[in-house]
């Protein structure tokens, strides 16, 4: 399937991948961050439930402390 | 535009600042300088000695709470933006309430876990609300790393979005000054384009 991360294309060999799923197949470990599909908030708890779907746009932001 | 026709502007707006620490003091005074009308500013915390190398306060404020402090100091500055305080802890049950009648609210957090709660509440329970993110603004040098990103309409995040302070990667005054001016940079631009 053909989708968008953080507007880049990335073409992902599976049928069936949800947040969780894609987290670890691109190896993204850092523990806070923001996603959003299609500009809808996914929270946590929802990463092993939610699909991603072919042509979604899926957006990612990594929080860092500091301010 | 004319400068009194862009504060005659920003002056119909209220911005939430969740955080006075060192991005949201300077994000304050920079958007009250700018000639916002009301800013809703929520922190519990009090000044300390370290705060001073990078935060909006001064060495006689030393032990007051953060929130009253920058209310003083942007009452100093001589600009019109009428400014209400929260002295509190903000969490997902007090936040929707405190920054429900903002324009826009920018996250001012020192802590990772602290903006994700924030983005996660706004996000959610105040859907409607832009959201200006600070993320990555550890050490110093690296100009050409900060930047600013727009996700949508309402979520904007300014920073490297990579570096993590930490003891030998201290947030310092310039790279934390950039990305809170950033932060009311963007919300000017927000509130600009509303016209």
């Amino acid at each position: 399937m053909k989708i968008k991360l953080n507007n880049r294309e990335e073409i992902i060999d599976t049928e069936i991948l949800t947040v969780s799923n894609f987290l670890e197949l691109k190896k993204f470990t850092f523990r806070m961050r923001i996603v959003k599909i299609n500009g809808v908030f996914i929270p946590k708890e929802k990463y092993d439930v939610t699909e991603i779907l072919d042509g979604d746009d899926v957006q990612m932001i990594y929080l860092m402390s500091g301010g | 535009m004319d400068l009194s026709i862009i504060k005659d502007q920003l002056a119909e707006y209220t911005v939430g600042i969740a955080g006075a620490g060192g991005l949201g003091s300077n994000c304050a005074v920079s958007l009250a300088r700018s000639g916002i009308g009301t800013l809703v500013i929520a922190d519990f915390d009090k000044i300390t000695e370290p705060n001073l190398n990078r935060q909006y306060f001064f060495r006689d404020q030393i032990g007051q709470f953060k929130a009253d402090a920058l209310k003083n100091n942007i009452e100093k500055t001589g600009s019109c933006t009428k400014v209400i305080i929260h002295i509190i802890k903000l969490s997902k049950n007090n936040i929707p309430e405190i920054f429900k009648d903002c324009d826009v609210i920018v996250e001012a957090f020192d802590l990772a876990e602290m903006k994700e709660m924030l983005a996660e509440t706004v996000q959610t329970k105040l859907p409607g609300i832009p959201l200006v993110l600070a993320s990555g603004l550890a050490g110093w040098g690296n100009n050409d790393t900060i930047k600013y990103r727009k996700i949508d309409d309402f979520l904007y995040t300014c920073g490297d979005e990579s570096t993590e302070v930490s003891v030998d990667l201290p947030p310092l005054a310039p790279r934390v000054g950039i990305v809170a001016n950033m932060q009311a940079n963007t919300v000017l631009d927000i509130l600009m384009n509303k016209i």
